[in-house]
């Protein structure tokens, strides 16, 4: 029994009661829509008293539930899970993202509403186990079974061309995470065991076997991130899936390939990382730039928004390729910045399609005027989303900044301040494009008659996006909470570089 | 040679098969009308009776009659997979031969012996037990293929499965008699002991095991001796499609297996390469030619080319002492995968599936998720653990078999292997795509027994891999005797 309601069990397959639920609601969508919520909102509330009991002080792993799942056969595979500072925000992250999905997909998702419920919360019971997960065996059964609700979410309920979508969607992520499967069985027989601090403290990888196993996990981690230049799927997913498929997907299930270097390549394979920094902070820097660029040539919105995710994404691989606590820590929160922000874009991309249905940019102009409420929240997230200080974005985006600078200077993993240069100018970008989206959009006299008489923002839509807004000026005006969960395990992450010899401050 | 009764006690259970099955036509010549009910509980009855024998035989390792026979662990697992294998065949086509207008008891009959020949393959340790074995599970199967008589597709079935089932019992005849002129022997011991002593001719030894592999080769489908396999699958009736593509399977890797690691270790410098081309060759060729299909039949039988082609996967590291514990126990598991995976599958086929052969299109699956969708996530699960994505037995099985080639030290091969996983993923996907994203009125035959073995085994796939624990404890005890 206490096994089962194990804290960190609970918070994980929660959803699943929900889903047993749902299963015996044939044909009644509202009431299925509420179990959803509900279950959601009971899943937030599991992942807030985890939260009470989380230690912000201990920097290693807490609530751990650790017992033998398959030990036969020459197997060492264990049930183990855990939370600690790096992954702890990314759980709240995702049981908070997943009841406001659920809310907005109330008027938007007709058909078919109990499955596309059954499939969420599915999803988020694979998204929190890969967050928890301690063993590798497990975590990659978390990782892969993310794929298939989320193949449903697109391939059913999305727009016109998605099958194709989901289809690339799973291909595309499949063809990294099998690479990892590879290199995640070679751990099991080489180090005999999958369960991850044991392997950290074990280490003696040799060097040039830890450079192929980190670009085995890469190729997963760099795919679902995405980094450039395998983000092809991304704008596909993002366009094709319906708003709560891509709230979750560019809120938590990209973070799963960011939290993924974090936790497993930065932490097994020190010496491979060490050398192949420059290299990811490269593709990182280019991240930054070509997702702002391409971002500003979209004529979709929410074409504009995946593009933009690129670009965000970019800074989190830097920060964290910067490895020192800087970096880390603001690439931690940046995480969970775009998570917020880049959901709320989703939201309110979604929030204008489910009046117009139609996204292209020339389709609109002079909103403000018909919609103030909507224009206002949107200026809000839209600031946030470029890093104005005040909000959340600027606090993340500097923080890593920071990091890439020190990284820059002599001796640091990265040798040369040009990648925070050339990051710094993706910061000046971004304020091009959202501006430009923005002023597309809200300024300006209304062009198009069908614009005239649009509703505001309705008491469900505030429901969802106020959430997200306070969050927004809670993180952009007093971040220390957010740090201090995360800075323990961020320094004893780093001392793993430190005793692999490898000092770097 | 003298017979003593421990030797017919090991024997047992092939005895109460055989006899069962016999009694079985019996009552069939004398009872036309038993065909309808009595016949399918009589089989599915004495095939439970011979896996209560078989049970207490797992933790045996004994040989009978002067080493021809074998009852080990390795060979029990097999024998209750196939009686498994046997007792799903049953469920699946007890309503589908009364659709379809084919229910004669003999096919149940037919059936059993079939069972019994392959579980005579798995426990042969001489060759000349392995070509008996092979005939007595293959004629069965030609007669069966051909069961839907007068339809011509099914007509073609027979017949080409058994001219090139001839062919492959040429070619392992004539291995034999070249391993038996190089040694001496046709007793798996005896082909050891003798190339251990030295032999003179050893390219004959050489020689005979390339073309035993061919024979068994062709019972496995691995590519290039598989194509039989899709016109045979198509044409088949269903059901004795479902049962060829595990139980031919399950014998041949049985055959394989055995004779590879208990007589030609030696020989594995020059046959490894010879494996591992075909390895390769089946797992591309199934593959790539299951993408281009749009019969789903014709797609589920290239997709068993592909599984044959993963489990050759872990044949290919017999040779490697550190690994061959893996091998045989991977192999096992696989193989209890792939049957859970692939009886349901089929059975939801044969659900959709019409008479003459309509109804086995991609796009008769349009609208399934939909209208009917416990068939349609029963399915779904099914191409899942074909894939092997999570959390799926199929997933495991993979798992298992990618370390035993690992642990070979054969890096390159487990990537092709996953690259082929891959490619696959893009076939089983598209049957789910046409099922939940494609609209349609799919037409579906109501049929108890078939909609509780999709249930049955779909559940099975999910829940034995959460608690697989048992499973992997028991294909790595079913142990092989190496004398």
């Amino acid at each position: 029994m206490d096994f089962i309601f194990a804290p960190l069990n609970l918070v994980t397959f929660f959803p699943l009661i929900g889903v047993l639920i749902l299963l015996f609601l044939k044909e009644r969508e509202e009431l299925s829509r509420w179990v959803a919520l509900v279950t959601s909102l009971i899943t937030f509330g599991i992942s807030l008293w985890v939260l009470g009991q989380f230690n912000s002080s201990d920097p290693g792993l807490q609530l751990p539930i650790d017992v033998d799942w398959i030990q036969v056969a020459g197997w060492n595979i264990r049930y183990a899970m855990g939370v600690d500072g790096l992954s702890i925000l990314l759980v709240l992250l995702t049981t908070f993202l997943a009841p406001i999905s659920i809310l907005s997909t109330w008027k938007a998702v007709e058909e078919r509403a109990r499955d596309f419920m059954l499939f969420f919360l599915l999803l988020e019971i694979g998204m929190v186990g890969v967050f928890l997960a301690q063993d590798l065996f497990l975590f990659y059964i978390f990782w892969e079974f993310t794929l298939v609700p989320m193949y449903f979410l697109i391939g059913i309920w999305g727009g016109q061309q998605r099958m194709y979508a989901a289809i690339k969607f799973f291909l595309y992520t499949m063809a990294g995470s099998i690479l990892m499967l590879l290199a995640i069985l070679w751990l099991g027989i080489n180090q005999g065991s999958f369960y991850l601090p044991e392997l950290v403290s074990k280490g003696g990888i040799p060097g040039n076997i830890q450079y192929w196993l980190f670009l085995a996990f890469a190729a997963a981690f760099a795919i679902k991130v995405p980094m450039w230049p395998l983000h092809s799927w991304l704008p596909d997913a993002h366009v094709q899936a319906p708003t709560a498929g891509s709230v979750i997907l560019a809120g938590v299930l990209l973070k799963m390939g960011t939290y993924g270097f974090l936790r497993f390549n930065l932490s097994l394979f020190p010496q491979a990382t060490v050398q192949l920094a420059p290299v990811m902070a490269t593709l990182a820097v280019i991240g930054i730039i070509y997702g702002a660029i391409v971002s500003y040539s979209q004529k979709d919105v929410k074409k504009l928004v995946a593009y933009s995710s690129i670009s965000h994404l970019g800074f989190v691989m830097l920060g964290l390729f910067a490895l020192n606590a800087q970096g880390i820590e603001g690439a931690i929160l940046q995480m969970v910045n775009h998570g917020i922000s880049t959901g709320a874009l989703f939201l309110i991309v979604g929030f204008i399609y489910e009046r117009r249905h139609t996204r292209e940019l020339d389709e609109f102009g002079g909103l403000w005027q018909v919609m103030p409420l909507y224009a206002v929240t949107t200026l809000i997230v839209a600031l946030s989303s470029m890093g104005l200080p005040g909000l959340n974005g600027f606090v993340g985006e500097f923080t890593i900044l920071l990091g890439a600078w020190g990284a820059g200077q002599a001796g640091g993993s990265l040798g040369n301040i040009l990648y925070a240069a050339f990051a710094a100018v993706g910061v000046i970008l971004a304020a091009v494009y959202i501006l430009y989206m923005f002023q597309k959009m809200f300024l300006g006299p209304i062009t198009k008659k069908a614009n005239e008489k649009l509703k505001d923002l309705s008491w469900r839509e505030l429901a969802v996006i106020v959430p997200l807004i306070i969050l927004i000026f809670w993180i952009g005006l007093y971040p220390k909470p957010f740090f201090a969960l995360m800075h323990p395990a961020v320094e004893q992450l780093l001392t793993v570089f430190q005793t692999a010899g490898l000092a770097l401050h | 040679m003298p017979f003593n009764s421990a030797d017919l006690q090991i024997l047992l259970p092939q005895i109460i098969l055989v006899t069962w099955a016999s009694a079985l036509l019996l009552i069939v010549v004398f009872n036309r009308e038993a065909a309808k009910g009595l016949i399918p509980l009589l089989s599915a009855i004495g095939l439970g009776i011979t896996g209560i024998f078989l049970v207490p035989q797992f933790r045996l390792e004994q040989a009978a009659f002067s080493g021809m026979y074998v009852a080990d662990g390795f060979s029990t697992f097999l024998s209750l997979l196939l009686v498994l294998g046997g007792l799903l065949t049953i469920a699946v086509s007890y309503g589908y031969l009364q659709r379809m207008n084919l229910m004669r008891g003999e096919f149940y009959a037919l059936m059993l012996f079939s069972i019994s020949g392959m579980m005579l393959m798995a426990s042969a340790a001489d060759l000349i037990v392995v070509f008996l074995a092979l005939e007595l599970l293959s004629i069965p199967l030609y007669v069966l293929a051909a069961f839907a008589r007068p339809e011509p597709r099914s007509e073609e079935a027979g017949l080409k499965y058994f001219l090139l089932g001839a062919f492959a019992s040429g070619f392992l005849l004539y291995g034999i008699a070249l391993v038996y002129g190089a040694t001496g022997a046709t007793a798996l011991t005896g082909i050891v002991s003798a190339v251990q002593i030295g032999i003179d001719q050893p390219l004959y030894l050489v020689l005979g095991a390339g073309l035993i592999l061919t024979g068994l080769g062709f019972k496995v489908a691995a590519v290039p001796f598989h194509m039989w396999t899709p016109d045979v699958y198509h044409g088949s009736p269903t059901p004795v499609t479902a049962f060829m593509a595990l139980g031919a399977k399950a014998a041949g890797f049985a055959a394989l297996l055995r004779i590879f690691i208990v007589a030609f270790p030696e020989v594995s410098g020059q046959i490894t390469p010879v494996l591992l081309t075909v390895t390769i060759a089946t797992l591309l060729a199934g593959n790539l030619l299951a993408i281009a299909q749009n019969n789903v039949k014709r797609m589920l039988a290239y997709s068993s080319i592909s599984h044959a082609g993963f489990i050759l996967m872990a044949v290919v590291v017999y040779g490697n002492d550190a690994a061959r514990f893996d091998v045989v126990a991977s192999a096992l598991f696989y193989l209890l995968a792939f049957a859970l995976a692939s009886f349901g599958s089929w059975a939801v086929v044969m659900v959709i599936e019409k008479r003459e052969g309509r109804g086995l299109e991609f796009s008769d699956y349009a609208g399934l998720g939909g209208k009917q969708p416990s068939l349609a996530i029963a399915m779904t699960i099914f191409m899942l653990s074909f894939t092997g994505v999570p959390p799926t037995l199929g997933f495991a099985g993979k798992f298992f078999l990618f370390r035993a080639v690992l642990e070979g030290g054969y890096v390159g091969l487990a990537i092709i292997g996953v690259l082929a996983s891959l490619i696959s993923a893009y076939y089983y996907l598209r049957l789910v795509v046409v099922m939940f994203m494609q609209e349609g009125e799919p037409e579906i035959h109501k049929d108890r027994w078939l909609n509780l073995t999709a249930g049955a085994t779909a559940l099975a796939t999910v829940l034995l891999f959460v608690f697989s624990e048992p499973l992997f404890g028991w294909a790595s005890q079913a142990l092989l005797k190496v004398f």
